[in-house]
């Protein structure tokens, strides 16, 4: 018998249980479309944060005291400005060098407020980070050296506190003392949930001052280039350990942060699309049921069709593509649901969906797949049955 | 000269039921030439159906030789065993079994797909079989929308679409009045007479029995009457 043949018969034969067909489609449909929004929304996360991570800047290097743990608390700083100073020393180029500390504040101009991260930093800051201005200036040494009282805003502190006006110059109050506006960002975006929009910049003396502490939360060093990042990481580590014996630093690299986040979000990504192929799976165990019903419910046709010089393979080709169609148009109204499903929610949702093609493939392909297992116990029982049995079956 | 359309030599059939032993056929010597007209009578049990079964390949004998055409069936596999029911034999039941959504010019036409045969061509050789048992009005009527007699020549038209050597017919009147059982008997008859097809169909009827050229009376799985045995 020729494929065509074959082929128009078991579309006539899901056209006549035209509910039951659409019914049992129903869980591969379900199934493939889950692995592709699934997939969809893994991936768009990992962009998301892989583009954040290199939105950053290149080449960074960022020190912090403790161990890097992501289930741990972050350890107390011990650090203080001298140990920047030291580790200046110790990459030899001051201006590579910049430091952080950070707290939640209160910025008020007039009757507006906002609650912003108030970032202590230095002139440096924009030798290693990507953090271009919009209008202004950065911060310069005096600022620092003379512990003034001067900020940078963020793109969205900006917009919320002065609106269309030009805040260079005006006046805003960080937890009751008045700072002077030097500079406003460009909008960067969020890394990590950071959002760096809704930053200020001050000095970093004078945020001590504010906050009330010695202390620092970080250094950030700018490599010179990709190569010099693991020996200037080991060497300030290092030469850290041996100011302080028995305590622990940690300094990370954009790389190792992609990899692991790209670990992190690879596994959960492939997870989901697990998940969602156990539902494909219990989609094929309907499609073998139903052939086993509808191979019992057909047993004189396949009698007749025996009798008729149908061979064995003939009876088993017809159902075995009467399961993988079943599976296949299933699988390809799944994509399409999946990757309809997955714009939509890229489009009207915050979370990021990016359809890959990978994914579609390997949808269609296992839905082929599964109508093909799922489809051959039920096929080959039609296909050995005994001719005479068949035919005086009811 | 050409071979026998049947050759069957102590054949038997044993059913195995539950550890008990059914012999249905105990012992048939019988040969069928081509183009004969015969009809195989016995009581219910005697085995006919059985007989039916094996002489069409859909069953393989237990013991004895049975040849079809002059080949001997033990030594074809079952897909020879298909291919050989798909162009030597064709079937009339009792129940007709046509595929219920399937229309009239399908049904005929539907020994042919497993021969491979073109679409356009099964379907001019499903419309002259569907002729010329005069049911030329009816190619797209489905099963339901037909009388018993209709739905019965439409199988003979599906019997002889493939130009088979034989017609196996298991009781074709059964499930049929008076007046339709003898319409399919004349066209039977007729079939036989003009295409030279040989026919051997099973019955109860004495009357129908008499309208073939010889009978083969079977009683208790053994041949008892063989009016036509030289
Ligand atoms: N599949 C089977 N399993 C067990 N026994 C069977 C089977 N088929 C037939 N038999 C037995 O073989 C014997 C002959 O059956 P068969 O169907 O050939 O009779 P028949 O002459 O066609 O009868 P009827 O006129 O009622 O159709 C019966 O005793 C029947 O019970
Ligand atoms: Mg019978």
């Amino acid at each position: 018998m020729r494929t065509a043949e074959a082929l128009r018969m078991a579309l006539e034969a899901l056209r006549v249980n035209r509910l039951r067909s659409a019914l049992t489609m129903f869980g591969v449909i379900i199934g493939v479309s889950a692995v592709v929004i699934l997939v969809a929304i893994g991936t768009g996360a990992k962009n998301a944060v892989e583009q954040e991570i290199a939105g950053l800047g290149s080449n960074i290097i960022l020190v912090v005291p403790g161990q890097l743990n992501f289930q741990a608390a972050p350890t107390q700083s011990r650090l203080d400005l001298t140990d920047v100073a030291y580790v200046r020393r110790v990459v030899g180029d001051e201006s590579r060098v910049t430091v952080s500390v950070q707290s939640g504040e209160t910025i008020r101009v007039g009757r507006d407020e906002a609650f912003v991260t108030v970032v202590g930093t230095d002139q440096f800051l924009p030798n290693i980070f990507d953090r271009p201005l919009r209008r202004g200036r950065y911060l310069s040494e005096t600022d620092v050296d003379t512990r003034r009282r001067v900020v940078i805003l963020g793109s969205e502190v900006a917009a919320k506190l002065f609106g269309d006006v030009d805040p260079v110059g005006r006046q805003a109050t960080i937890s009751g003392v008045r700072f002077r506006v030097i500079g406003v960002y460009e909008k960067v975006g969020a890394t990590f949930g950071v959002a760096r929009d809704q930053e200020v910049h001050v000095p970093v003396t004078t945020a001590q001052r504010l906050i009330g502490v010695a202390r620092i939360n970080g250094i950030a060093i700018g490599a010179s280039g990709p190569d010099e990042i693991e020996p200037l990481q080991q060497r300030v580590v290092a030469a850290l350990i041996q100011r302080y014996p028995g305590e622990k630093f940690s300094a990370v690299t954009q790389t190792q942060l992609l990899g692991t986040i790209g670990t992190v979000l690879g596994m959960l990504t492939g997870v989901l699309a697990a998940i969602a192929g156990i539902s494909l799976l219990v989609g094929g165990v309907g499609v073998s049921n139903i052939m086993l019903v509808s191979v019992r419910e057909r047993t004189k046709e396949i009698g007749l069709r025996m009798a008729l010089g149908a061979r064995q393979r003939d009876i088993l080709g017809q159902f075995l593509i009467e399961a993988v169609l079943l599976t296949t148009i299933g699988g390809l109204i799944g994509i399409l649901l999946g990757v309809g499903g997955a714009l939509l929610i890229a489009a009207v949702s915050p979370v990021p969906a990016a359809i890959t093609w990978w994914s579609i493939a390997l949808a269609f392909g296992v839905s082929v797949g599964v109508g093909v297992f799922f489809g051959v116990a039920p096929a080959r029982r039609a296909g050995k049955l005994d001719p005479v049995v068949a035919l005086r079956a009811e | 000269m050409t071979a026998p359309a049947f050759e069957a030599v102590a054949l038997t059939r044993s059913y195995q039921l539950e550890g008990v032993s059914v012999d249905a056929l105990r012992g048939v010597d019988l040969t069928v030439g081509p183009g004969e007209f015969a009809a195989i009578i016995g009581p219910s049990g005697s085995g006919k159906s059985t007989l039916m079964h094996l002489l069409g390949c859909l069953d393989r004998p237990t013991s004895g030789v049975l040849k079809v055409g002059g080949v001997d069936v033990a030594t074809l596999t079952d897909t020879q065993l298909a291919e050989l029911r798909n162009q030597t034999i064709g079937f009339v039941f009792q129940s007709f079994h046509l595929l219920a959504r399937t229309s009239a010019l399908d049904n005929v036409a539907l020994p042919l797909v497993y021969r491979g045969v073109p679409r356009a061509e099964r379907r001019t050789r499903a419309r002259a079989a569907l002729e010329a048992v005069g049911l030329a009005h009816r190619l797209t009527h489905r099963p339901a929308q037909m009388s018993g007699g209709e739905q019965q020549r439409v199988a003979i038209a599906r019997a002889l679409v493939g130009d088979p050597q034989v017609v196996l017919a298991d009781e074709p009147t059964g499930n049929l009045d008076s007046r339709n059982g003898v319409e399919v008997m004349n066209l039977l008859t007729r079939l036989n007479a003009d295409s030279g097809v040989a026919v051997i169909l099973v019955t109860h009827e004495p009357e129908v029995a008499g309208r073939a050229r010889r009978q083969i009376h079977v009683r208790d799985g053994l041949i008892e009457l063989d009016t036509g045995s030289s």
